[in-house]
């Protein structure tokens, strides 16, 4: 791996050291050409096959080549996880630019690559901030909005306006020596180094998994104050330009009076085109592909349109994607959602990278380097000790009004987790040098600053977390009973709040979720997504979710070899039915008989069956329903549910393996008393629902688009899971025969948890394995046994008493040649039929 | 303060219930004169009518299950400290710690995370035989969910949740099993209000 990583690293320096060469002579020989090319443009003798047309494609080219390198930088570095668990990646960026902006100058003898002012807001920063605002765990964020809102304003305007003045009384004091800067230029310089920075924060933060209330205090704080921080900048910025004799009581007024408009205003914008794009994705069902689209361009448009309008295009960009998140991910298609996630982690991360690797670069360049010891060394010092002052003063107040007041370490974390980041490095370069003569000793000292915090700051954070033994936050997904809680929890504390009189924060929740539910869902979600988003609910989709896969990990885990192999049964079974039921029933349950029934000689198993009249019961009560949909609806969003931790680069998977295992065999256990349950006294169905016909139809002609994704989910074609077993069985061929249990959305083995619903919108394109989910067995024995009938429950008694090892529960339950839980190797015969009849 | 101290007399064991519950003299008269107002006809005592005239709480899916919380077993009628008894499990931990610490005596505050979770369970749990069982959670879920989602849905969903908490197998959920489930649960969070002064 480290040699790996090493020839990335070598590849990739000598690659920039090749551009970068190639680069300016390419630059020089292009103009030497352009002029060759005038000279001998009219006596152009024949048509060129080939041209080298450098300078025509120069700077998009290096655009690109600067990107690529910053990727490979990354890939590099995360290459190297020993590395990146002690010092964070942001930190390691920061030296790879050093690299590579040492490579571009001895190249150049100049610094050609900058981060200029231009591309760093418009284009490296909004995706971010926009990624940041979309991912923002909302209710955490509303419920401890004032806080947010005390550390972003009140905070970042004493961090300012107490550096400004700190440094303005050291300079009058001598400790700078010689320097051209005045009060307010002071104070210029304090507003654009007062704001942490959320770049620098989530790349600390994301890797240490502090608690959540901590996180979204930070990381609030973060994103707010930038908007704060660009806010005082111009304010102060005007006010340099004005010159101090101008500057009376109705000038500062005014400029207090800009702050809270531009602040607002740029908020307001947000919320204004957040919602513009939850209605239009309301009706681009029609346009699928370039849904995702609309989220992202006018997500740019509220940020180009607060800028126009001179107000805080950060705070609009953050306020448009919190606003649309909830209803964008409602309205549009899975597929489009997770564009839009996956995408706009690509475009963040991605400028986060460059953005690091820019902050690197930056400071090879002679011309910037200007050292003035007492000003560097007190601004470092200032910036620090007034974060800590402020963050506990501002706590201290803030604690007199929570309810759970925020510990001294978690103060202490917040105070510690104050990096400066880019934004103040791209202020910082909009100084005008005429108006402010130490511009680049400002730009340097925020570099210095920057440096310190993220790549000091940032290593030494993971270790003082740990040492302070700060509350962590619970890595593990809710569980149901979890979600269940919390929901009771909810209505609990209104209830009580309206009993004792109270009017607080639940009741303003309370009445806010109305207002909500009741006009902006309405009006801003398709009707069809506005049922059954229940969060409860998607938990235990999620549950169900995560079960079908260990089914399919424990599957692959065994291999194949379990498998049972007999055509008996297969046969068998057929004989039970008389062939209209197969005809319509058979598709669909047994897809990977497909159509041609005969000649499947394959070893693969049949099919078996497992059914109660209790699912079949269901199925009757709900036969015209399109229980497909239903499906779609819920299976994978529930997966997602529930990520408080943003991060820029991962997504969430869950790692906790003792639960996913603990849940896995209790649900082999319950499917396998319930198979027992089964044969000891149901009837194979009689009744049989239209529906599967229709559902068939409906895979069919989605089949085409599923193709695509097949590839990465062959193994969850089918989760087919044997469960033969002799023990108990009165039936021999049944008994013999394989038993797969493999249900079916509306074929009459039910995943109670995705019973139909009335809702017939139209079919939406899923991919695959998504559409399989519906096969994938959720397995709750409520759903499978007859839970409320104690008879049944005393008759499973004895089993559940076996260990909860896998292997051990299955020697307890099946005697002799007991049951086996497989999975077919996954692109067997039959599953290539299967997929071969579904498309 | 004055004022608060002069209607601190309407009070009956006024000093009792504040060391016993931990809400402030303020809080108790805010209290009272909320009890007040709830009580229509001054009887000193709410009935169930006098809850159910709250009408925010008929829009809760669990109030009628909170309003009985308030009422002891076999009781028809809520006086004003079982009233301010209940609240007090909604207190904020914090707080009390140091408060418990001087009292010292005091073997667990109403607002100690325990009593609040039994609390919480005793709303599942309608029989009060210390368990809750697949019904009484069905219907709490029933409550919460009726709208949306089928009846079998609600089946699979409870048995799920059973699933997960129950730790001794025996299909229903101990108070124990329910206080280790929801051990990841920032308790003192979700179950605290702040109580105006």
């Amino acid at each position: 791996m480290r040699r790996c990583g090493f020839v990335h690293l070598l590849g990739s320096v000598l690659l920039i050291g090749f551009v970068s060469s190639v680069s300016c002579e390419a630059a020089l020989t292009g103009h030497e050409s352009n002029h060759s090319e005038h000279e001998h443009g009219s006596s152009l003798s024949g048509i060129p096959i080939v041209t080298f047309k450098w300078h025509h494609v120069e700077t998009p080219y290096l655009v690109a080549l600067f990107i690529l390198v910053s990727f490979l930088a990354k890939l590099v570095i995360e290459a190297n996880h020993h590395v990146t668990n002690i010092i964070p990646e942001s930190a390691l960026l920061i030296c790879f630019g050093f690299i590579l902006g040492g490579i571009i100058w001895g190249a150049d003898k100049v610094q050609t690559f900058t981060l200029t002012p231009t591309v760093f807001f418009f284009y490296l920063l909004p995706q971010v901030i926009l990624d940041a605002g979309y991912s923002m765990p909302n209710k955490l964020f509303f419920s401890n909005m004032g806080a947010i809102l005390v550390y972003a304003v009140i905070g970042t305007c004493w961090n300012a306006a107490s550096l400004g003045l700190s440094l303005w009384g050291c300079h009058m004091g001598g400790a700078m020596g010689d320097l051209d800067i005045g009060l307010l230029q002071y104070l210029l310089f304090g507003s654009l180094i007062a704001a942490v920075d959320p770049v620098a924060v989530i790349a600390v933060f994301e890797q240490v998994h502090v608690n959540e209330v901590l996180f979204i205090m930070v990381f609030g704080e973060s994103l707010l104050n930038d908007g704060v921080t660009v806010v005082l900048f111009n304010v102060f910025d005007a006010f340099v330009s004005l010159g101090g004799a101008k500057i009376n009581a109705v000038e500062i007024i005014k400029g207090i009076i800009s702050f809270f408009v531009v602040a607002f205003g740029g908020s307001l914008v947000g919320f204004v085109f957040g919602l513009l794009i939850s209605l239009l994705t309301r009706c681009t069902k029609n346009i699928q592909i370039i849904e995702p689209g609309f989220v992202f361009v006018l997500g740019y448009l509220a940020y180009l349109t607060a800028e126009m309008l001179s107000l805080s295009a950060i705070l609009s960009i953050v306020f448009c994607g919190m606003c649309c998140q909830k209803y964008i991910n409602a309205n549009m298609d899975e597929n489009s959602v997770n564009t839009v996630r996956y995408a706009m982690k690509v475009f963040a991360n991605g400028s986060e990278t460059i953005i690091f690797v820019f902050l690197g670069i930056s400071a090879i360049d002679k011309t910037l380097w200007v050292w003035n010891t007492g000003f560097i060394l007190l601004t470092l010092l200032f910036v620090i000790v007034y974060r800590f002052i402020g963050v506990f003063f501002l706590t201290w107040i803030l604690n007199k009004f929570r309810l759970v007041p925020l510990e001294v370490i978690d103060q202490v974390i917040m105070s510690y987790g104050g990096l400066r980041g880019a934004v103040a490095y791209g202020l910082a370069m909009m100084l005008d040098e005429n108006k402010i003569k130490e511009k680049n000793l400002m730009v340097c000292t925020t570099l210095i600053v920057v440096y310190f915090t993220v790549i000091i700051q940032g290593i030494t954070m993971k270790p003082l977390v740990t040492w302070l033994k700060v509350r962590r936050a619970a890595v593990s997904e809710l569980t149901l009973i979890e979600k269940v809680q919390n929901k009771v929890f909810d209505h609990m504390l209104v209830a009580i709040e309206d009993i004792s009189g109270q009017i607080g924060h639940n009741y303003m929740r309370d009445k806010w979720n109305y207002f909500e539910e009741k006009w902006m869902s309405k009006v801003l979600m398709k009707p069809s997504a506005r049922k059954n988003r229940d969060r409860l609910f998607k938990v235990f989709h999620q549950l169900n979710l995560k079960d079908a896969m260990s089914y399919v990990a424990e599957g692959e885990r065994r291999g194949s070899l379990e498998f049972i192999r007999n055509d008996h049964a297969y046969i068998d079974f057929k004989k039970k039915f008389d062939d209209d039921y197969y005809e319509e029933v058979m598709p669909d349950i047994m897809a990977d008989m497909s159509d041609d029934h005969g000649e499947i000689r394959d070893p693969v198993p049949s099919v078996s069956l497992e059914m109660h009249e209790q699912n079949m019961k269901a199925v009757r009560d709900s036969e015209d329903v399109n229980t497909h949909h239903l499906l779609q609806q819920h299976l994978y969003r529930g997966r997602k549910q529930h990520r408080h931790r943003y991060s820029r680069s991962h997504f969430d998977v869950n790692k906790d393996e003792g639960e996913v295992q603990e849940v896995f065999q209790r649900t082999m256990r319950s499917r396998l008393e319930s198979f027992k349950s089964a044969k000891m006294g149901v009837a194979p169905p009689k009744s049989l629902s239209k529906h599967p016909k229709k559902e068939q139809q409906q895979k069919m002609s989605n089949g085409k688009s599923l193709d695509k994704t097949r590839s990465y989910y062959s193994g969850d074609e089918d989760f087919e899971f044997s469960e033969g077993d002799s023990a108990s069985g009165f039936n021999p061929s049944y008994n013999s025969m394989p038993m797969r249990v493999t249900y079916r959305a509306g074929a009459g083995i039910e995943n109670l948890g995705f019973m139909p619903d009335l809702d017939s919108g139209p079919s939406v394109q899923l991919p695959r394995w998504l559409e399989d989910s519906s096969s994938v067995v959720p397995s709750q024995r409520a759903q499978v046994q007859l839970p409320w009938t104690p008879s049944s429950l005393r008759r499973l008694a004895p089993l559940r008493t076996s260990t909860r090892s896998t292997d051990s529960f299955m020697m307890a339950d099946a005697p002799p040649n007991a049951q086996q839980i497989d999975l077919p190797p996954p692109p067997s015969p039959p599953t290539l039929l299967l997929l071969k009849f579904l498309v | 303060m004055g004022s608060s101290s002069s209607n601190m007399d309407h009070i009956p064991d006024a000093q009792h219930l504040m060391q016993e519950t931990g809400f402030s003299a303020a809080h108790l008269v805010r209290l009272y004169e909320r009890f007040d107002f709830l009580d229509k006809d001054d009887r000193g005592e709410l009935r169930l009518d006098d809850f159910e005239a709250v009408s925010e709480l008929a829009m809760n899916p669990i109030g009628d299950r909170i309003i009985r919380a308030f009422f002891s077993p076999g009781r028809e009628t809520v006086d004003f400290p079982s009233f301010v008894r209940i609240l007090a499990h909604f207190r904020p931990t914090d707080t009390n710690r140091t408060r418990n610490g001087r009292n010292g005596a005091q073997p667990e505050p109403a607002n100690s995370r325990t009593n609040k979770l039994k609390f919480a369970f005793q709303l599942y749990d309608q029989d009060r035989d210390g368990k809750i069982s697949r019904e009484e959670l069905l219907q709490v879920l029933r409550a919460m969910l009726e709208m949306q989602v089928t009846e079998e849905q609600l089946q699979s969903i409870a048995e799920r949740a059973i699933q997960e908490a129950d730790l001794d197998l025996d299909d229903t959920i101990s108070f124990d099993e329910f206080k280790k489930s929801l051990e990841k649960v920032d308790i003192e969070h979700k179950m605290s209000i702040r109580f105006l002064e």
